[in-house]
């Protein structure tokens, strides 16, 4: 044996890229039918009880005057139609499963040790996850909210009650809305690579997303205090048009640091979370 | 070229490999033989990076493979054939995996016309069956033409066109001076594929040689004799020096041969039905020398014609070699 061939040199070699890593989980995203089946109910339900509450809200309609109406609008009811509680919690529910399912489906089926096999350098891959899911469910976020939007005023504008992207508070909501999708969509993805388990990360998804931030009331200091380190409780406070401060209040800033620290905090630890560990 | 280099692997309390050291060598077939749970697939998993050794190190062509930004062009790996998305179809499967390492997508439909998937290459994976999917594994092992492969019991699930492909494509892949590492519970897979075994039980290297040397080894010969008065031929045999096992009018004796056991009948005037010299086949000499190491071994069926598994070992190997001689690493 005189020719024993090894890998090309590294001047031969492509020089690896994170991009090439994203452009494949780009690929993983895009060749599952599950993904846009997903997307899609996700869509119908937060439509439906955005949509829906309008549409009650104008099929019951007691306003008997201009005044009325004006009173209507300046209350912020629009406001709260163009994107209701109900609504936040379904998205937050969805997005946080289907972030969990970018990485604890490729536990379930195995995938993640040929993922790992072609790339040694496991953080890339998370962070590739991670900016895939980042972007595809914020683009997702930002439609459905538009979408909340425009048609509950729409809807609200048949009788004279609807109002526009440049209202005051609106564009905030929209904003608030269209983030919850990434915020909710990368704590799954850090949940999930830190469980790796499929039933055990859909249970921690749900109650850190949607139990804590209901059990967390304002009345008390510590409880106000972690209940306001949620997102939902952040998507709450940015939705809300008319803030009172009850006796432990916040800043809408606050709310804001709120999403970024979670998403950030919750790439991270996705990243990090594969480095030591026995795959 | 892989290099372990004594490495451990203890999960809890369990240990899964045990001081293991072997070389596995480019431009040969290795088999990777070991009865089911003796540490064969932790091992390859250590090879890849998944999973870190306890103890000592693993290297492929002198550099830890954990270590390299991206591993295709390095190593191909089939380490579960079910390791893949049901939901995806192969080619999907396969140029995300080509993407991940800057491999061009025209690379794909090259290793699709290889393993012999074009034209079922669009349908989902979840469709295919176990064999399929093994010619799947393969392709994506050989996608970045690496200098090494390892594949994980690649023969599970073929039919027998199948296992002769695989066979030739193992030996070109050799010839082209690759490293072919290739895991199997079988010796009878191996048999007419590997040139080199490496051989573990329990977590433990038993025997890493040349096909030729691990059959020499096997060619040990036994007699096997028949008589109607099998237990006062057993006792002379043994007095003789021999030892036996008996399996009712059949007898199996090592350390004499035909003359000699011919001899003793003669004259004690015991009547012999069969006289014969055989030698041990390899799957006899890998049973007989993972005897003991078998960790999932079914009970005992009374005089069984087959060597069983589950023989206490004493029985089956020859007094002239001792447990150290089979282990070529460190004896303990």
């Amino acid at each position: 044996m005189t020719y024993a061939p090894t890998a090309p040199p590294a001047e031969l070699r492509p020089r690896a890229r994170f991009r090439d890593v994203a452009a494949a989980e780009w690929i993983k995203t895009r060749s599952l039918r599950s993904t846009p089946i997903a997307y899609a109910t996700t869509a119908f339900a937060v439509l439906a009880f955005n949509l829906g509450t309008a549409y009650d809200s104008v099929s019951h309609w007691s306003a008997r005057n201009a005044a009325d109406t004006a009173a209507f609008i300046g209350d912020g009811i629009p406001l709260q139609h163009a994107y209701n509680g109900n609504a936040a919690l379904v998205l937050m529910l969805a997005l946080g499963a289907l972030g969990a399912f970018t990485i604890v489906g490729e536990y379930a089926t195995g995938t993640i040790r040929t993922t790992f096999a072609a790339v040694p350098a496991r953080s890339s891959v998370l962070g590739a996850k991670a900016a895939v899911l980042a972007l595809v469910s914020t683009v997702f976020g930002l439609l459905l909210a538009l979408a909340s939007f425009y048609g509950t005023q729409a809807i609200l504008g048949t009788k004279g009650a609807g109002i526009g992207l440049g209202d005051p508070g609106a564009l905030r909501i929209v904003l608030a809305s269209a983030l919850l999708a990434p915020v909710s969509a990368l704590a799954g993805l850090a949940l999930g690579a830190l469980i790796r388990h499929t039933a055990t990360t859909m249970i921690a998804v749900v109650t850190v997303l949607l139990m804590l931030p209901i059990v967390l009331t304002d009345g008390r200091y510590l409880s106000a205090l972690l209940g306001h380190a949620l997102p939902y409780q952040a998507w709450l406070r940015l939705a809300e048009p008319h803030y009172v401060s009850p006796q432990f209040g916040w800043t809408q800033s606050g709310a804001w640091t709120v999403y970024a620290v979670w998403a950030l905090v919750s790439a991270a630890v996705a990243v990090v979370s594969v480095r030591r560990r026995d795959q | 070229m892989i290099e372990v280099k004594g490495i451990t692997k203890r999960y809890g309390s369990t240990t899964a490999v045990r001081d293991l050291t072997f070389t596995v060598r480019p431009g040969r077939v290795t088999g990777f033989l070991g009865p089911n749970g003796s540490g064969k697939s932790t091992t390859l998993r250590m090879i890849l990076g998944l999973h870190a050794p306890t103890s000592g190190t693993v290297t492929v062509d002198g550099r830890s493979f954990g270590g390299l930004p991206r591993g295709l062009r390095h190593v191909g790996a089939l380490l579960d054939a079910h390791d893949v998305h049901g939901g995806r179809s192969a080619r999907a499967q396969l140029m995300a995996l080509a993407r991940s390492n800057r491999i061009p997508a025209g690379r794909v439909d090259e290793v699709l016309a290889e393993v012999g998937l074009t034209a079922v290459a669009g349908r989902r994976i979840g469709g295919y069956s176990l064999g399929m999917k093994q010619r799947l594994g393969i392709a994506a092992a050989l996608l970045g033409d690496p200098p090494v492969l390892l594949f994980d019991e690649p023969l599970n699930g073929l039919d027998p066109e199948g296992v002769r492909w695989v066979r030739e494509l193992f030996r070109r892949l050799a010839d082209e001076g690759r490293t072919v590492f290739v895991s199997s519970h079988l010796m009878s897979e191996m048999e007419h594929t590997a040139d080199d075994l490496i051989v573990i039980g329990r977590g433990e290297l038993i025997a890493a040689q040349s096909l030729a040397e691990f059959a020499a080894r096997g060619t040990r010969r036994h007699v096997t004799v028949r008589t109607p008065r099998p237990d006062a031929l057993v006792d002379l045999l043994t007095a003789a020096g021999a030892s036996v096992t008996s399996y009712g009018e059949r007898l199996e004796v090592t350390g004499l041969d035909a003359p000699d056991v011919a001899r003793v009948a003669l004259d004690h005037r015991i009547l012999l039905h069969h006289l014969s010299t055989e030698n041990a086949s390899l799957e006899r000499a890998f049973m007989e020398l993972t005897a003991d190491s078998a960790q999932y071994v079914g009970a005992d069926l009374p005089s069984a014609d087959l060597p069983s598994a589950g023989l206490p070992s004493a029985d089956l190997v020859p007094a002239d070699v001792s447990p150290a001689d089979l282990t070529s690493g460190d004896p303990r």
